[in-house]
């Protein structure tokens, strides 16, 4: 037990904590965004390979970190727009359009890393971003340590922010929130669901892209295939763990970036000696079904979660 | 592998057909033999450090125009039969693949084709009454890895981190040639293992790598791209494996274990030139005394490495080459002590 109590209190266990979060918290926003607009958006798995791979390869080509960040969001919300055409004019079915715009998107990547570089043995690497020195805050003995990390991180936390702020403390996110509940009402008021529904989506998808280029400009320096390996899916779950509010949706990627680095470290303690290490690898997913039981019981879902909305029905 | 799909103008199926005739005609005149068509089956990207040496391997053959390469690449296991097949259909002789995740389908192909021959890596022995055109290898590199140990020992003091993808055969084999390699110099040395049940997730690799820097490790072990890089950060040292890695990493990684896949393709191809190719365990080309595997140069560590250590390994290299010491084959899970 007081090995599990050191890993706690230490402060590399929660700068591990917040690294891993990151990411999800990106793309966790940016799916938010869209199920408050009533779509919800299964393209997030290929969207953040696509916005992996652009960023990484913008910066490649020699732009600057953050024109990588800014590629990789464009580059989201171009497959958002793909997204949100065929599942709010068109009111095509969301799981199907989501899966094929995540295989097009993952099959997209790898297709244009072959054509941009054809005869590689391993792939390139760029200088990621750096963890910043934020004078004061970095000098205190256990919280500068824990908070040792990249710019991309705390935009990541702006970018919550940001989205909490606008969902609950302006018109606009009033009217998005709205046309998730009961599109009819918003269409009363004048304004275009179908342009409130598609505009959630391409930003959402924007988010996710940056979540993925997370993962390539600031957790590694290059680009892997597989190397988003589920993250998406993880994050559509913390959307329901979250209750489809960004605040306990950030707690909740944070909690279960804590088993994740919880359970790595646990690994070398006694316990991993007698334990298989499938199980540990386990441990964030069982606690993470565990906490969603707990927590989904109030859980108040956007009425017109996944209903298309065609003007004039009945 | 949509070739059935694409249309083309007559004038550029004209052309074409004449480009490739020409092309195909040229190099004949020059060549005492036809270049044998080959082909590569790869379930994974060729980037992959595994694959990746199968690829240099075949690359360089075909550039001595010793055989006629293609290849095809992060195949899934379930439609690797049907890639085999497509292959075998269009007149290729020699294909060369991995069939770790499809065993028993793979199989079933291989004897449907009985005048192809077959290089598979593989978790099984061959089998010459139901397969004989089929052979099977695996990187054997044991003595690379077990030197590697040797350095890495004389480098550590005494914590060693080891980040793994999944444990099977391929893996451990490697993880536990190298701790063997370590006791020998420092039999006290504590080790961390671990497997992230991923074989392309670096930042999970990295992270992994991280804790066990956090938990004392002051060498890495790389099986994973991902460590090296946790250890260049942290400013440990790290030890590759399969492919050099020092390049990228000139002040981390001490040496690597190299695996030559030159010896297996060359026996192989060789024997299908003289219509000789059967069922055999191709694994033992990648032993050290047949060139299949190497220490890479220490290059940048060429001072840091105690003289003593140096020593060591250019002795248990000698006795390996020789026969003398035999590096124990242990395809055992190792776990942390």
């Amino acid at each position: 037990m007081s090995e599990i109590v050191d890993i706690l209190i230490s402060a590399s266990f929660w700068a591990a904590v917040i690294r891993i979060a990151s990411p999800l918290i990106l793309a966790t926003m940016g799916e938010l965004i869209c199920e408050r607009a009533g779509v919800l958006n299964l393209g997030i798995e290929g969207i953040m390979v696509i916005g992996a791979f652009t960023g990484w390869m913008a910066v490649y080509q020699g732009m600057p970190l953050w024109g990588g960040v800014a590629v990789a969001m464009a580059a989201g919300m171009l497959f958002g727009l793909l997204h949100s055409v065929l599942t709010v004019p068109f009111g095509l079915s969301q799981h199907v359009v989501g899966l094929g715009v995540t295989l097009l998107a993952t099959a997209s990547a790898s297709f244009a890393y072959r054509l941009m570089l054809p005869q590689v043995t391993s792939p390139p690497k760029i200088t990621p971003f750096q963890p910043l020195y934020i004078p004061g805050l970095s000098d205190l003995p256990w919280l500068g340590a824990a908070l040792s990390q990249t710019a991309l991180t705390w935009f990541a936390f702006a970018v919550a922010g940001l989205v909490a702020f606008t969902l609950y403390r302006t018109p606009l996110g009033l009217a998005v929130r709205a046309v998730g509940e009961n599109p009819a009402a918003v269409e009363a008021q004048g304004l275009s669901v179908t342009g409130l529904r598609m505009g959630a989506v391409i930003v959402g998808s924007g988010l996710m892209a940056v979540g993925g280029a997370f993962l390539t400009l600031s957790a590694f320096s290059s680009f892997f295939f597989e190397m988003v390996n589920g993250r998406g899916w993880i994050c559509i779950a913390l959307v329901v763990f979250g209750a489809w509010k960004p605040g306990k949706a950030v707690l909740g990627a944070i909690l279960f970036a804590a088993f994740d680095a919880l359970q790595i470290r646990l690994q070398q303690t006694a316990l991993g000696a007698v334990l298989p290490y499938q199980l540990f690898l386990a441990l964030p997913f069982l606690l993470s079904i565990l906490a969603l039981i707990l927590m989904s019981r109030r859980a108040e879902v956007p009425a017109a979660l996944m209903v298309p909305y065609n003007k004039g029905e009945r | 592998m949509t070739t059935g799909t694409f249309t083309v103008s007559r004038r550029g199926l004209l052309l074409g057909g004449a480009a490739a005739t020409v092309a195909a005609n040229l190099p004949r005149a020059g060549l005492a033999q036809e270049p044998i068509r080959m082909a590569g089956i790869y379930t994974v990207p060729v980037e992959q450090q595994w694959v990746s040496r199968i690829h240099i391997a075949a690359e360089a053959l075909k550039a001595a125009g010793t055989v006629d390469y293609t290849y095809t690449e992060n195949v899934a296991n379930t439609d690797y039969p049907r890639v085999m097949r497509e292959y075998c259909e269009a007149g290729v002789k020699l294909i060369v693949g991995e069939i770790f995740g499809a065993e028993a389908e793979a199989r079933e192909v291989c004897a449907e084709y009985p005048d192809v021959a077959f290089l598979l890596g593989s978790s099984f022995m061959p089998d010459e009454a139901a397969n004989p055109n089929l052979a099977v290898f695996d990187n054997y590199i044991q003595d690379a890895a077990y030197l590697s140990g040797i350095v890495a020992g004389g480098m550590t003091k005494g914590n060693i981190g080891m980040v793994g993808g999944f444990p099977i055969p391929e893996v451990n084999r490697l993880m536990n040639a190298f701790m063997a390699g370590v006791r020998e110099v420092k039999p006290e040395t504590k080790f961390q293992v671990s497997f992230i049940g991923s074989w392309f997730d670096p930042p999970k690799a990295k992270e992994t790598a991280f804790a066990m820097i956090d938990g004392g490790a002051d060498l890495m072990y790389a099986e994973r791209f991902g460590v090296s890089d946790a250890a260049k950060e942290r400013g440990v040292l790290a030890i590759g494996n399969v492919i050099d890695t020092q390049p990228d990493y000139p002040e981390t990684v001490v040496t690597s274990a190299l695996w030559h896949f030159e010896p297996t393709l060359n026996a192989a191809v060789a024997a299908v030139q003289a219509g000789t190719f059967k069922a055999a365990n191709y694994g033992t080309y990648s032993f050290m005394r047949e060139g299949g595997c190497s220490l890479a140069p220490l290059g940048t560590f060429e001072d840091k490495v105690p003289a003593e250590i140096k020593a060591l390994v250019a002795e248990k290299e000698k006795a390996i080459r020789d026969g003398s010491f035999t590096v124990t084959i242990d395809d055992s899970e190792p776990k942390s002590s």
